[in-house]
Parts: structure tokens; sequence; C-alpha cells
């Protein structure tokens, strides 16, 4: 054993590498994305193969398969994407596979960077699924590795569930220093009865699973990561990073208290929860998300007719959305003690705070692109459909280019939903590449096929900013560092149909709006892709400054553009050399010629 | 021995990399250390903290408890002072004085001054520490080494109790590119020289 300071999604990936696996698939997402990374950096051998799948759906199918071949496969993603696998996930759940295969899929409660609060637990009960639910680093450098073992043990995928703070929180953590080594997956074995999914085959899996689940309610009543800690006739009970606040409350309360730690939360260890109810009177239930241990224990409660009181989220008495903190469950616990809680300090006094939505970076190209199309559209009746990635924050003022926002791939076929209600409308549809690639496509087949009429402008950045930087399709790199074919958003656009497409650079300001302006005349569905790499991938030019001999300070520049390098100093214009990335748009707009860049040796 | 500390500033600015670094020269010193930092979209110009938490004895939350931090690193004077409550109230703040003003502030009446920043620190805390980040950056040649000044300075201070300055160069040198040593030794010894001719 030995300590290394690891990020949870570090201890993750060493894990999965020292439980010997073979195979690891993904999709890049907040806050998922470093797992697969950590295994690539990690990788020097080259034994493991990676991939950035195209989309979360291809990355469990290519892992399902995997281990079907008897590889210990690891699947990663972050909880919308599981609804994006959700498809092969419910029918893997049936099958079954050989090897192990392990699904990551990280909650964000919060939320902090996602679409909606939703719980991976949940979708554990669904696909009648285990799931292991780590309450920090150091457990899921564990718990992962049990994860492979139970996945082998009963052939089954088997979902892991970290949350932002398991994944993002960094901890001194033992790793083991000589990781067992893995044997070579033994390959596909035609099993027609297994392999392939049929109603009756069905069936009778559905039998055995629930019987597995069943046996697994005892079983992991045993399992060391589920336990009862201290006694009495109150309880708490908890999971996942709650687990961490709940020890970090009760360090301030001389109170004695049971507390119930359930690190799998399906198949719920049943025996030891009624080992814990055994005794107490009244039980608090702190968890994150939905209420899926309170459900649980009440559940028990009707099926044992034991008299405990359950408390949480159903009564009201913990928070139902949002992310917990040591304050919340603090306040939970003391009200639920019926303890008087310390007079909170006031900072009533405390100024105004400025308020910072993220904003596109100085020098974005999708800044430049939202620019050129607001202004072709400028008194025109049009409406933008936006997606998922960085140019989300186009939705921010001054811009204010993103009228709908839904899932990923939805700007393409929610433009064509609106259209079909108002088509004296010009229906834009917003989507980057990698967003394209990952479940574009099949919305612009659909509005070829279905004769609709929108304008989908792609917002080609050559990589997926937003997760930080991951190759895609259309990169032609891959995680195995190979150079692969690029795949051209514009030949699959033509080959489904789309003839009139533009590709421009939106630093073209001029070339940029007529270009829009053009194509917004026109009918059918057709195409602008807007071509210029994401400021972390290309180079710095020369930045600018404002001349403010000539400078009329109609503040055009500050006022329609909102770059974060354009500031306002004792009521003059100047551009913050440390953040201009020389992008030019605000010089190509500039009424007076004010904004002049610099020679490359000023810099 | 307990620390705990806050990192608080704009996308960007540097705060995950000065966290990993702290994190780092407490592990050498043997303390068990718990960190969480802000990843995703608030990287893109949002507000960001990184909790770091070093102790002898094991740590359960990763977020410091409010009212309970013993040093605030503020990258800047208006994120300084929206985590202030952060802060216990023997602790001690080092702020960057060079403010950062969010775009939509142009377009609002939401101005604000870091001077009135820096004054609510001041009127609130018993500890603070103004670092001229401006004049930091000129003496260094680049404003890339914001992180490794505040850093230096909250090491000088004492806060860190078991932690020096050169535990602080030893985690630079195992953390930092090599290309970037030299520029990240001297912004300490260059911010450390500004706090003395501040005492004097």
């Amino acid at each position: 054993m030995s300590k290394r300071f690891l990020m949870g999604n570090e201890a993750i990936a060493l894990g999965a590498i020292h439980a010997g696996v073979h195979f690891v698939s993904g999709y890049p997402g907040t806050p998922s994305t470093e797992i697969l990374e950590s295994v690539a950096k990690w990788n020097s051998s080259g034994n493991i193969y990676v991939e950035w799948s195209v989309n979360e759906k291809a990355a469990l199918e290519v892992a399902a398969g995997a281990a079907y071949a008897g590889a210990s496969s690891l699947v990663t993603m972050k909880q919308v994407g599981l609804n994006v696998a959700s498809d092969p996930l419910m029918s893997l759940a049936y099958v079954g596979i050989k090897g192990s295969m392990v699904i990551v899929s990280a909650d964000d409660p919060g939320p902090i960077s996602s679409q909606t609060e939703q719980d991976t637990r949940h979708f554990a009960q669904f696909s009648k699924l285990p799931v292991f639910d780590p309450s920090s680093p150091e457990e899921a450098y564990e718990m992962i590795q049990d994860a492979f073992a139970y996945s082998r043990k009963y052939q089954t995928p088997v979902l892991f569930r970290p949350t932002t703070r398991i994944c993002h929180g960094c901890a001194s953590i033992d790793v083991n220093d000589t990781p067992t080594s893995s044997d070579a997956p033994e390959g596909f074995v035609k099993d027609t009865n297994r392999w392939v999914i049929f109603p009756r085959t069905s069936y009778l899996n559905h039998l055995k699973i629930e019987k597995r689940n069943e046996e697994l309610r005892s079983i992991l009543s045993n399992y060391p990561h589920n336990f009862i800690e201290g006694s009495g006739r109150v309880g708490i009970a908890c999971g996942g990073v709650s687990y961490s606040y709940v020890k970090e409350a009760l360090q301030d309360i001389p109170q004695e208290i049971k507390l119930l730690k359930v690190s799998t939360p399906h198949p719920f260890p049943e025996d030891l929860a009624l080992q814990f109810m055994q005794g107490t009177n009244e039980i608090l239930v702190v968890e994150e998300l939905d209420p899926v241990i309170e459900q649980e224990l009440t559940f028990l409660c009707g099926k044992h007719h034991l008299p405990d009181n359950i408390h949480g989220k159903l009564t009201h008495e913990m928070p139902q959305a949002g992310e917990n903190s040591t304050e919340i469950v603090k306040a939970g616990i003391l009200a639920f003690l019926g303890i008087e809680p310390m007079p909170a300090e006031s900072s009533s006094d405390m100024p105004p705070l400025p308020v910072r939505p993220p904003v596109l970076c100085a020098g974005c190209p999708h800044r430049a692109s939202f620019y050129a199309v607001k202004k072709a559209m400028h008194g025109k009746k049009a409406v933008f459909c936006g997606d998922i990635g960085c140019y989300t924050l186009g939705n921010a003022m001054p811009l204010d280019m993103v009228d709908t926002c839904l899932c990923m791939g939805a700007d393409v076929t929610i433009a064509q939903g609106l259209h079909r209600i108002e088509p004296d409308a010009v229906n834009f549809a917003f989507i980057g590449d990698s967003t394209f690639f990952a479940s574009g496509i099949t919305g612009v087949v659909n509005a070829v096929y279905n004769q609709t009429d929108i304008v989908l402008v792609i917002l080609d950045n050559s990589t997926t900013a937003m997760t930080g930087h991951q190759p895609h399709p259309g990169t032609g790199r891959t995680m195995m560092g190979n150079i692969s074919s690029a795949v051209s958003a514009e030949k699959i656009l033509r080959a489904i149909g789309v003839s009139n497409i533009k590709t421009v650079d939106p630093f073209d300001y001029e070339l940029a709006v007529k270009t829009v302006s053009e194509i917004a005349e026109y009918k059918g569905v057709r195409a602008i892709i807007f071509k210029a790499p994401c400021i972390s991938v290309a180079s710095p030019q020369p930045v600018f400054h404002v001349d403010s001999g000539t400078c009329i300070q109609c503040g055009k520049c500050l006022r329609e553009l909102g770059c974060p390098a354009i500031v306002k100093e004792d009521g003059k214009i100047s551009i913050e050399p440390t953040l201009c990335y020389g992008c030019s748009l605000c010089a190509q707009i500039c009424p007076t010629g004010s904004i002049i860049r610099r020679c490359s040796h000023e810099n | 021995m307990k620390t705990d500390c806050l990192l608080c500033g704009v996308g960007g600015q540097g705060t995950v990399l000065a966290s990993k670094i702290l994190a780092f020269a407490a592990m050498e010193k043997g303390c068990e250390v718990r960190t969480s930092e802000t990843i995703g979209m608030a990287q893109r110009g949002g507000c960001v903290v990184s909790h770091v938490r070093i102790k002898d004895t094991p740590i359960y939350s990763p977020l410091v408890p409010l009212h309970s931090a013993d040093i605030l690193i503020g990258f800047e004077p208006a994120e300084a002072v929206r985590c202030l409550p952060y802060l216990s109230a023997s602790g001690t703040v080092i702020v960057s004085k060079k403010e950062i003003r969010p775009i939509t502030s142009w377009n609002s009446a939401s101005e604000y001054t870091g001077s009135a920043m820096l004054s609510y620190l001041e009127k609130n805390c018993t500890k603070l520490i103004v670092i001229d980040s401006e004049k930091v950056f000129k003496l260094c040649g680049s404003s890339r080494v914001l992180n490794i000044a505040l850093l230096a300075a909250a090491v000088h201070s004492g806060s860190f109790g078991g932690i020096n300055t050169d535990d602080l160069k030893h985690a630079v040198k195992s953390l930092v590119k090599p290309q970037f040593h030299e520029l990240n030794l001297s912004a300490i010894d260059t911010v450390i020289a500004l706090i003395g001719e501040d005492n004097k």
C-alpha cells in the first residue's frame, strides 16, 4: 500500500485498472469526464483499450460487446448520458454479460453542470441492476473494484454512481501497489439462447433476476461498506457524500445516535436495515436527489409492521432539491432532535456582490457566430434553438441568442416542431460539432425526410470544448493516440440530402452576416457551418487595443459583444491584454475603426 | 493540527492548481488532506471555490463548513467578500487587490469597486493581507503567477502551521511544468519581499 493524492474520478480509474479492466468507453460529461481520461493517462503500456465513443448508447454497446467476449469493461458517462444509453441498458440487464462490466453514471446534485437532478439509483431500481454509491474518493477506489467482482460473480452489468463531490473531491488514498493482473478474455462463444434477446428468454431471465436480487438484498447486508455505527433510540440513515456531512455534523452534537450507511441502495440491504431499525423509534434519512433510502425504509416498516417513524424529504424535513452540505445536514439533524440551533451570524451589511454567470471566453468563435446571425436576422421573425455545450452560454446577455435548450441533439428537432406551428418564422438550430456527431444526425434526416424548413447552424470549433477538449469523430484523433480519418459533417449533410450548405469563418464578420441573410431567404433544410477553432486549440493572435484618440466611447463593442476582455476603466473603454485572444470581432464592428491590433512584438 | 482553507476566484484564475499544490505540501508533512473543486460550466468566468482541508486525523466532509476556515485566499476582492461567511472569527484573509468585473456589470447598475470590497474585508476580519497583484505581475513579467503569489503570501503569514516557503517551493517544483519553475519560484520570493516592504 502507498498513499496517493487522487481526485475521485482518478480513484475510480485507478481502481478499475487495479481490478484488471481491459476495455474502457464513454462519452464526456461533467462530472464524469476525468475517469476515462485518467485511464488513458495511466495506460502507458497501451494494454487497455480506451475510446471516446460517439455517444453514451454507443459507449455502452461497445463495452457490452467487449464483455460478451469475456473482457472486463468499464463505461463512463454523466447521469443524463444514461438516458441516452437506457435502451441498451434495459435489455442488457436481461441478457447479462460474460467477463465483467461496470457502468459509471455520475450524478450531479445541485445541479452544478447538468440539465436535471435525476437519480441513477432509481435507474438501478428500474433496470433491476445492482448499484454502488461511494461516500468518498477512498471508497470509490475500493468499491469500483468490488463492483467489478460482483459483476463477474453474477454475470450482470453493475452500476456505479458517484456524485460531483466524490468525482471532483480529492483525498489522500491508500492504493494497492501490487494489483492483481487479469486473465486474457476468453473470446466470444456462440450461444443463441444467451446472446440473442427473445421474449421467451426474457421471461426466464426476468425470473432469474428477481431471484438474484432477493438474494443480494441479504448478501449485501454483509457488504463491508454497508454498516451500522453507534446505538441509540434515534437513528440516521444515509448514503453517498451525505454520510460525510452527517459525520461532520455529529462532531458538534453530543447525543447518542445510531447510524446506518447504505452503499448499495439497490438491491437494498434489507437484513442490515431491519437490524438498524430494531430498537429505534425515530429515523432521519439524509440523502441527495431522490428519497431512495427513505422509501426503502418506509417500505420495510410496512412490510415488517415496524413502529418506526421515517423522516426526510417525504416529510419535508430535508430539502427536496439541491445538494447537501454540512450546514444543511446539521440544521436537519438539530430540528429532528428538537435542539434549538445556534443563532446564525448575520452578515447583513455585506455590500451587493457582482453576479457572475458563466460566459463565452474572450476570442470564442461562438460569439462571432451568434453575433452574425443576430445581426442578419435583426427585425425578422426568428427562433434560435440551442443545444448542450459551451454554446449554451450564447443565451447570456447581451448576445441573448439561445431561445430553447432541452437535451443533446434537440435543437435540430425542436426547431422542426416550432416551424410546423409557426411557418412564418425562420427557425435556426445551433449545434456543436461534437453534439452533431453524438445525436444531431438523425434529427437532420428527420428534417429532410419530412420536408421541413430549418436553418441548421453547425458551430464547428474542432473539439468537445465544455468538458475539457476531448477528441470526437470530426477531429481525426482517438484516445489511443491514433490518427483516424476525420468524419466530415458537411459530407454527412450532403449525403442526407442537404444541398444548400455554406461553410464560413465566423470571424469574417461581413461575409458571415451576408451568408446568414442569404441562406435565411431560402426554404427547405439548409445549413451553415461556422468553422473556427476553440481558443484552447488555436494559437492566440496579436491582441488589440483601443485608440483613445479616436474612440468616441459609443460603447458598441462593450454593449453588444459581451466579451470578457473588453472593459471600462475610469469611464474609458479598453481591452484587457491578458484576456484578449486577438479574434478581431470587436475591431470589425467598431464604427470609428478605433480598435487596433498591436504588433506581435508588443505582446 | 487542523487547517481549513478556502480558495475563491473567477473561473480560469488557477485555483485548482493552487489547491493541488497546497494539498501536496500538506501530504508531504504526513497530514490527511481532502479537497473539493469547482469543475464544469462555472470555469467559464463563473464563481469558483476550492475547499482544502488539512488535518492530522481523519476528515469527513470534503467541504469546509461555514465559519470555520482558518484561511481564505481570495483571487478577487468581491469573491473574497462572497466567501467571507466561511471564515472563522480568528481566520486570515489573503486577497488580490485587482478586481475582475463580470461582463454583465457593463449593462447594469451593479458596478462595484475593489476598494469598497477591500474596506468591507478590513472591517470584517481580524487579519487581512492585501496583495498588489499588478505590482507582482510587473515584477515577475507575467500575470500567470497570481495563484502561486497568493499561496506564498498565505504560507508566509504562518497560517498553515507546518508548511513553510521551502515546502511550497518543493511542491511547486513537483507539480508545475519545468518550464514554469523559474517564473513561479521567483513569484514566491517577489511576493514575500513585497510583504516585507509593506511591513517596514
